[in-house]
């Protein structure tokens, strides 16, 4: 008499010790074929008693159901075992580095043009540039700083030859000028004068080169004219600008009297860190005031219906407050080793 | 302007620390520089007499000195100083003390004889470079006074920068009066009587050009001694205020220039003939300055002249001829108003500027002359001796600056500073500032004060107003303004949007200078009329670039020589051009903006996946496309003047010619040293940041067929006009002809290539059969055969 029980025991065993589907296919055979164990047992049964012959047939057709069970989760081990296998064969050392991955970068100072850009145009101010090399007029006459002025002083002018009458521009507020008469132009005929709001940032010339003067170098001029600006409002702009762009209310800003041929009043801007790597001293960072009324008749305004205000500032200068840089010259160098470290 | 602090004080001494006032003006608008003690820090010296002074036993230049040091037995000192000798009192260090610089003295031995300290030079105490001697003293000093007491060196020196607009301040009158006007503290004048004459000599004045000079005065003092030392004193405040003191008669002027701010002029009256005449200079007269420049006086500069011809230039600097000396025994003092236009940038054309022209360009008080003069004359009489004679002043009062009313509207205060300010503030603000005001209605009436030529128009009074009242009373108000939006031009790239395409192509963006050297403009980009400086900064940055190449090859230059390898470089800038254009910003300059790249040395970064090749052209043409895309640019052959002749193009873009793109040329290549060629592009910035806004076509349904077809050509045919002959043949339904292979070799015959296009072809209605698709085939291989030449290859 077979024990059904032990039958299952021994298929178990029989399948377990199967290395790969072939095997386990021929131990199959073993048990579950036309000649196998199962079937043996079952066509032994045909000498018993009925009802004897009935419970051990059960006995055997529920040990035979076990077998196939076995069977199926085996089979489903083997292949997972297989693919498993094969899996692992397949592994990439992932900490291999990828395939050309490398970026360039953007020049600090243009890190900070674009940043600047992005902050005044929150605040509606469109960003427009102008000529460098630019008409005396527009440079200095306009300005209110005609020839022999003193204050051309201030400025170490590069000229050309062959023309006394352009220089290379000495600062960006000669794109005022431009940018006054190109808006009254467009604006002539309308029933009321939309204010006009701009930054120009842009390279300037000076004859000057030592760590912190560069013969080129970048500013950013700012301008605001309509009917309800005022000194305060400059202020509010110019403090607000830096404390977003520094990501920092730790910054004290102060305004001093100053002297601008094309402002009136006119201002010098300083900033203070309060706290973090720059906190001391004051440092001078902008010149700006409220737009002389010849400079805004210049431009094609009439200054008893408007004022203006205008400042300007040096994006170099901003650009190594914000990232610790300590020489100009370095910004003007095409050095990778410096540059690869703006990305 | 420098000054020391106690001068000031003698005029306005408010009650605040020297560092409390520098704040106050530099929050005022007079910047303060710097604020130092007169002298560095040092202890331990007094004053001493030399009581005797006897050769050194053992050393010829050393003298063995007994010294009165305030003590009750003299000192014995060794000293080298020649000027050494009995009689003269002197600083001297005693033992302990402590000198600038840290050392300390101690008793000593010098060649065998002791030695109780130190007599000191100036420079040893820190007070000037002169180490010509010991520093004499005024003789008549008690010995054993701390030195730092006797000569004020504990006194502030104020050093603060002044703007162009407050020449008034330009004194320590003017900057007394600003002390005044912003502490309330009450302004001392001086008492400045006139003197009385004692001889009636005059020489007359003749104004020639009253618009340029409508205020000379003129005056003789006669027997005077030039010889005299200028007193202890007035030296030490010339020298405190930065001007060096150089010998009585002309130490008075400056001293007077630097306390009123009127600056004077002393002639050798003995060198002077005739009348004085006030004119501009005539064509060829020279002038030997007293700076020692001999100058080529032009018609616009206004001379001072005597019968012989020019004697100075007005209000600049005088003649050398008629400058007094050690033996000047007659002066002709002048003091006058020189008009700013008739000075200004005069100085500065010749190379220099003085004291003198500094204030008259910026503006002096015309009231000034006469106050000044008499101030001067009494300071000769008293130090110098001598005899005056009465002052000759000649005037044109039409031409004098007129202080016209200024009307300030009371409500244009607050609507331009942003805040509230009483009408009565603003009054007493104003005349704080010695601006007479007077109120009429709603408006102030405001009369300038002669000596500020800044004040002309109702925004200056506002200032002053602002100024006064303190910018930071002045709060920082957030603007209101109606909302509108910015466009945002979905038609054109933003200068970011380009920047970071190259960016994402592993560039890195520079930025280089604008002016190269001429002889790349000339030989690099064969530019016959380089746009060149006047003053340029160096030789080789003399000319404006008209190509961001050469600064982007002298960027590679650089990092090759920081043994960078692979370097890949961009510059989006200016470039510099002539055009004679009407529709130009500036006329005769073209100045558009353009973006270069470089690129030389491996094409990829170092690496285990990639094998390492050099960068070619068709990389950098790669990386082009990809910045244009979706505009499709076309390349033609072209020379160019920099790069290698077989691998250059012009870039087209829609027929327009829009830059440049090719390999360095071997010749530059060498003569640049740059060991490899670099592969170069430029374009035009406003053409790449053309880039058309999509619009969409419906996608056909239909399925799509594939086919092959590869030509065998003449190798030098381009083949982009396989790729145009192919495209012009081609249905719509045609919808990419891809160049996917390229081939020469086992099969192809010598001097010819074979091209590979892979043909794309949908209908948009119904699917294509095989007909159409054989007949479309026949006729591209037809056209190709007869007009290239070529055939068909066969797979």
């Amino acid at each position: 008499m077979i024990d059904p029980d032990g039958l299952v025991e021994s298929a178990r065993q029989a399948f377990a010790a199967a290395a790969d589907p072939a095997e386990l296919e021929r131990v199959k055979a073993r048990f579950l074929g036309k000649a196998g164990v199962v079937t043996e047992a079952l066509k032994s049964l045909a000498n018993l008693p009925l009802e004897e012959r009935k419970r051990a047939g059960a006995a055997i057709n529920r040990a035979k159901a076990q077998i196939e069970t076995l069977l199926e989760e085996t089979r489903e081990a083997l292949a997972r075992r297989r693919l498993e296998a094969q899996l692992a064969a397949q592994a990439l050392d992932v900490t291999l580095p990828g395939r050309n991955g490398s970026i360039g970068g953007l020049h600090p100072v243009t890190r900070t043009l674009e940043r600047v850009e992005a902050l005044f145009r929150s605040m509606g101010f469109a960003s427009v540039d102008g000529p460098e090399i630019e008409t005396d007029w527009h440079n200095f006459t306009a300005l209110n700083t005609p020839a022999d002025h003193p204050a051309r002083s201030m400025h170490d002018t590069f000229y050309l030859q062959g023309r006394d009458d352009v220089v290379l521009r000495t600062h960006t507020s000669p794109v005022q000028i431009r940018a006054m008469l190109a808006h009254t132009a467009r604006h002539r005929d309308a029933a009321s004068m939309p204010d006009l709001r701009v930054i120009v940032p842009g390279r300037v010339y000076r004859v000057d080169s030592d760590a912190t003067h560069s013969p080129m170098f970048h500013q950013l001029e700012g301008l605001w004219v309509g009917k309800d600006v005022a000194f305060a409002h400059l202020k509010g702009v110019i403090a607000s600008f830096l404390r977003a762009f520094f990501e920092t209310e730790a910054l004290a800003v102060r305004f001093r009297p100053s002297f601008f041929p094309f402002t009136e009043p006119s201002a010098e801007i300083d900033v203070r860190f309060t706290s973090g790597a720059l906190e001391g001293r004051w440092l001078e960072i902008a010149g700006c005031g409220m737009v002389h009324p010849q400079v805004l008749r210049n431009g094609g305004f009439d200054p008893e219906s408007v004022r203006g205000f205008a400042f300007g500032m040096g994006l170099d200068r901003l650009t190594m407050l914000r990232y610790g840089i300590n020489d100009l010259r370095l910004f003007f160098e095409s050095d990778l080793r410096f540059l690869a470290q703006f990305r | 302007m420098k000054f020391p602090e106690r001068w000031l004080r003698e005029f306005c001494d408010p009650p605040l620390s020297a560092e409390e006032l520098g704040e106050r003006l530099t929050m005022a608008g007079l910047e303060l520089e710097s604020l130092e003690p007169a002298a560095p820090p040092f202890s331990g010296v007094v004053t001493a007499r030399i009581l005797g002074a006897e050769p050194h036993p053992n050393a010829d230049k050393l003298r063995v000195c007994q010294v009165d040091v305030g003590g009750e037995t003299p000192l014995q000192i060794v000293c080298g100083a020649p000027n050494a000798r009995a009689g003269i009192v002197v600083p001297c260090a005693l033992v302990g003390a402590q000198l600038p610089g840290g050392l300390v003295i101690k008793r000593a031995k010098l060649r065998g004889v002791e030695s109780q300290g130190m007599l000191c030079s100036a420079r040893e105490l820190g007070l000037s470079e002169d180490h010509s001697g010991l520093l004499e003293l005024d003789p008549d000093l008690t010995p054993g006074q701390d030195i730092r007491q006797v000569l004020e060196l504990d006194e502030a020196v104020f050093d603060v920068s002044l703007t162009p607009n407050r020449a008034d301040c330009l004194s320590i009158l003017g900057i007394a009066r600003e002390v005044s006007a912003l502490t309330e503290a009450p302004l001392r004048l001086p008492r400045i009587d006139p003197v009385t004459a004692t001889l009636d000599a005059v020489r007359p004045i003749q104004l020639a050009v009253p618009e340029a000079c409508p205020r000379y005065l003129g005056r003789m003092i006669r027997g005077v001694d030039a010889k005299r030392p200028t007193p202890e004193w007035m030296r030490r405040r010339l020298e405190r205020s930065g001007v060096r003191a150089i010998h009585l008669l002309v130490d008075i002027t400056n001293y007077v220039m630097l306390e009123l701010g009127q600056p004077l002029h002393a002639f050798d009256e003995a060198r002077l003939r005739g009348g004085i005449t006030v004119r501009w200079a005539r064509p060829g007269e020279t002038l030997p300055l007293l700076n020692e420049q001999r100058v080529t006086l032009a018609p616009d500069v206004l001379v001072i002249a005597d019968e012989g011809g020019p004697v100075a230039m007005a209000g600049i600097m005088g003649g050398e001829g008629s400058g007094i000396t050690l033996d000047t025994t007659d002066v002709f003092l002048e003091s006058a108003f020189f008009a700013p236009a008739a000075v200004a940038g005069r100085a500065r054309r010749y190379g220099f500027v003085s004291e003198a022209s500094h204030r008259f360009e910026r503006g002096v008080d015309p009231e000034l002359p006469r106050r000044a003069l008499e101030r001067a004359t009494a300071l000769v009489l008293e130090l110098a001796g001598g005899a005056a004679g009465p002052i000759n002043e000649t005037v044109a009062p039409e031409h004098l600056p007129r202080r016209d009313p200024i009307w300030l509207r009371s409500e244009k205060v607050p609507d331009v500073l942003g805040i509230p300010l009483s009408f009565d503030r603003i009054l007493a603000l104003l005349r704080r500032d010695f601006i007479d005001v007077q109120q009429n209605g709603g408006v102030v009436i405001a009369q300038a004060p002669s000596w500020r030529f800044d004040l002309a128009i109702e925004e200056d009074l506002i200032e002053e107003v602002a100024r006064l009242h303190g910018y930071d009373e002045i709060p920082a108000l957030t603007p209101l303004a109606p909302m509108a939006p910015l466009p945002v031009p979905e038609g054109e790239r933003t200068n970011a949007d380009v920047r970071a395409r190259l960016v994402l192509r592993d560039y890195h963006e520079v930025i280089t200078y604008a002016f190269i050297d001429e002889a790349l403009e000339r030989e690099l980009l064969a530019n016959a009329a380089p746009i060149l400086l006047t003053n340029p900064i160096a030789r080789n940055m003399n000319a404006m670039r008209s190509s961001l190449w050469p600064g982007l090859l002298q960027a590679l230059q650089t990092n090759r020589k920081r043994q960078q390898a692979r370097v890949r470089l961009f510059e989006l800038g200016r470039c510099f051009l002539r055009d004679e254009s009407a529709d130009a910003a500036v006329p005769g300059f073209a100045q558009p903006l353009r973006l270069a790249a470089l690129a030389a040395g491996p094409v990829v970064s170092e690496q285990w996946g990639v094998p390492s090749r050099p960068v070619d052209f068709y990389d950098l043409k790669g990386d082009l496309e990809a910045l244009l895309a979706p505009l499709v640019p076309r390349f033609e052959p072209a020379a160019h003047p920099a790069l290698h002749p077989g691998r250059s193009a012009r870039v087209l873009l829609e027929g327009r010619a829009v830059g440049w793109i090719g390999e360095l040329h071997p010749e530059w290549v060498q003569r640049l040293e740059l060991g490899t060629a670099p592969q170069l592009f430029e374009l035009e910035l406003d053409a790449i940041r053309r880039r058309p806004a999509p619009h969409y076509v419906p996608v056909s349904r239909q399925p799509v067929v594939q086919r092959d077809l590869a030509f065998v050509v003449d190798a030098n045919v381009p083949a982009q006009t396989l790729l145009d002959a192919l495209r012009s043949e081609a249905p719509a339904w045609v919808r990419q002809i891809t160049l996917f292979d390229v081939y020469q070799g086992q099969g192809v015959e010598p001097g010819k290539r074979s091209l590979a296009f892979r043909l794309t072809l949908q209908h948009d209605e119904h699917t294509l059969t095989d007909e159409e698709i054989d007949a479309l085939l026949q006729r591209l291989c037809a056209q190709i055969e007869t007009q290239f030449g070529a055939r068909l290859r066969q797979q």
